[in-house]
């Protein structure tokens, strides 16, 4: 299932809204990165409330997205990251090291407005 | 006539190995009429054996948390409840007078060694007085000894496992209330939890803790919690290597961990399994984790005026 992403000001917001397969997840890294540039967005958020399984492959993937579209001069945060799904991927070593993890979408919202307000 | 007593012995262990059946007949019944002889005896001598029991329970420094009045009355009904075991060899009305007896000392701080050792002091007591009473027929009273020691031992056994699975009992329910006492997360401002942690974290513990702190940031939309775990002395691997873990999941749920009051046994033990500090927010005490909380979570804290 396609991942859609939304336009909203300077932010990117894409909502997971079902379990993803490893094409979808790709699917969804090249098109995060190029639309970054295309709408010259500042953020990035990526909501994964819906999901309640992280393999190594998706919580790799978040991570590549954050990089990469820190290299493309935004930043990325993920958000709502069930209880669960959070300790079972600190057990399997998945701690997204230098990503921005917030809450939920209004907390990465006011994250980001935080980070954009203190660059100018 | 002992070289007469000696043949039929041996007629006896001739015909045991032929008919074993009848061999273990013969003897038990020879073993019971033993015990009577035993029992008729340790009756008759109650008082006197029972008052030099309680005497060398006293000598040796037993039951210290009792007085003399109490250990009397106890030793009464051991000395009777013990030669009544003897007598039906059924245990368990001793095993029940032994739980019984436990749960009533236990509370007074009377330890395994004592239970095990007034039993076996009953033990040595009576089989002096048998010592003393058979001590012109050797024969007859080895026979005793062979009836009586296994009995004993096993009413000696009777009561120590008694003793020791009480004692269990009362240590599983006070783990369970312990337990119970379940780890508070409490909110202290808006979006800054703390969680005290006091006593020893052991893995399941650690678990239940790490459940309540995830969903408490959850249901509390917390973004700075401080963990304080001034009250834990000391922490294994296992359990260290949880805390770190919990401390990476909040992240994860967008909140910042700050822990405090680390002792220097834990402080050794994490530095001993290596963690990467850069992950962990360490401050001294529970006061310096609050305020470097409420900065930053933007507070400012003022003083109106000076106090009265």
């Amino acid at each position: 299932m396609e991942v859609p992403i939304l336009k909203q000001g300077g932010v990117l917001i894409a909502t997971v809204q079902a379990a993803l397969s490893d094409a979808d997840l790709s699917q969804l890294r090249s098109g995060l990165v190029q639309q970054v540039v295309r709408w010259r967005s500042r953020g990035v958020i990526v909501d994964v409330t819906a999901m309640d399984v992280m393999d190594s492959f998706a919580s790799r993937t978040l991570r590549e997205i954050a990089h990469m579209i820190r290299l493309r001069g935004a930043e990325t945060v993920i958000v709502g990251i069930q209880p669960e799904v959070a300790f079972a991927m600190v057990q399997l070593g998945l701690t997204l090291q230098g990503v921005a993890t917030a809450l939920d979408l209004e907390e990465g919202l006011t994250y980001l407005n935080q980070k954009f307000e203190r660059m100018h | 006539m002992a070289q007469v007593e000696q043949t039929v012995k041996d007629m006896k262990d001739t015909g045991a190995r032929n008919n074993q059946t009848m061999e273990l007949t013969t003897r038990s019944n020879v073993a019971s009429e033993l015990l009577r002889e035993l029992v008729a005896h340790l009756r008759q001598n109650r008082t006197q054996l029972r008052e030099e029991w309680v005497t060398r329970i006293s000598e040796t420094r037993l039951l210290t948390a009792m007085t003399k009045d109490e250990i009397f009355a106890e030793a009464t009904s051991v000395y009777d409840s013990y030669v009544e075991a003897l007598e039906t060899g059924t245990f368990e009305a001793l095993q029940a007078y032994a739980r019984n007896l436990s749960e009533r000392i236990i509370p007074r701080g009377v330890e395994t060694h004592e239970v095990v050792g007034i039993v076996l002091l009953l033990r040595d007591v009576l089989a002096r007085s048998l010592f003393a009473k058979y001590q012109t027929d050797f024969k007859k009273l080895n026979r005793i000894l062979d009836a009586y020691e296994p009995a004993a031992n096993r009413i000696a056994n009777t009561v120590a496992v008694g003793f020791v699975q009480e004692r269990e009992r009362v240590i599983r329910q006070q783990q369970e209330a312990i337990r119970e006492l379940s780890t508070p997360v409490l909110q202290v401002r808006e979006r800054l939890l703390i969680l005290p942690i006091i006593g020893v974290i052991d893995p399941q513990r650690a678990r239940q803790l790490t459940e309540q702190l995830l969903r408490g940031i959850r249901t509390n939309r917390a973004k700075v919690v401080v963990i304080d775990i001034t009250g834990v002395a000391a922490m294994d691997a296992t359990v260290a290597n949880h805390l770190v873990q919990t401390v990476e999941a909040s992240r994860l749920l967008g909140a910042n961990v700050i822990v405090t009051g680390l002792s220097p046994e834990i402080a050794q033990t994490l530095v001993t399994i290596g963690i990467d500090l850069g992950k962990m927010n360490t401050v001294g005490d529970l006061q310096g984790g609050i305020e470097q909380a409420e900065r930053l979570l933007g507070y400012k804290v003022a003083t109106l005026a000076e106090p009265s």
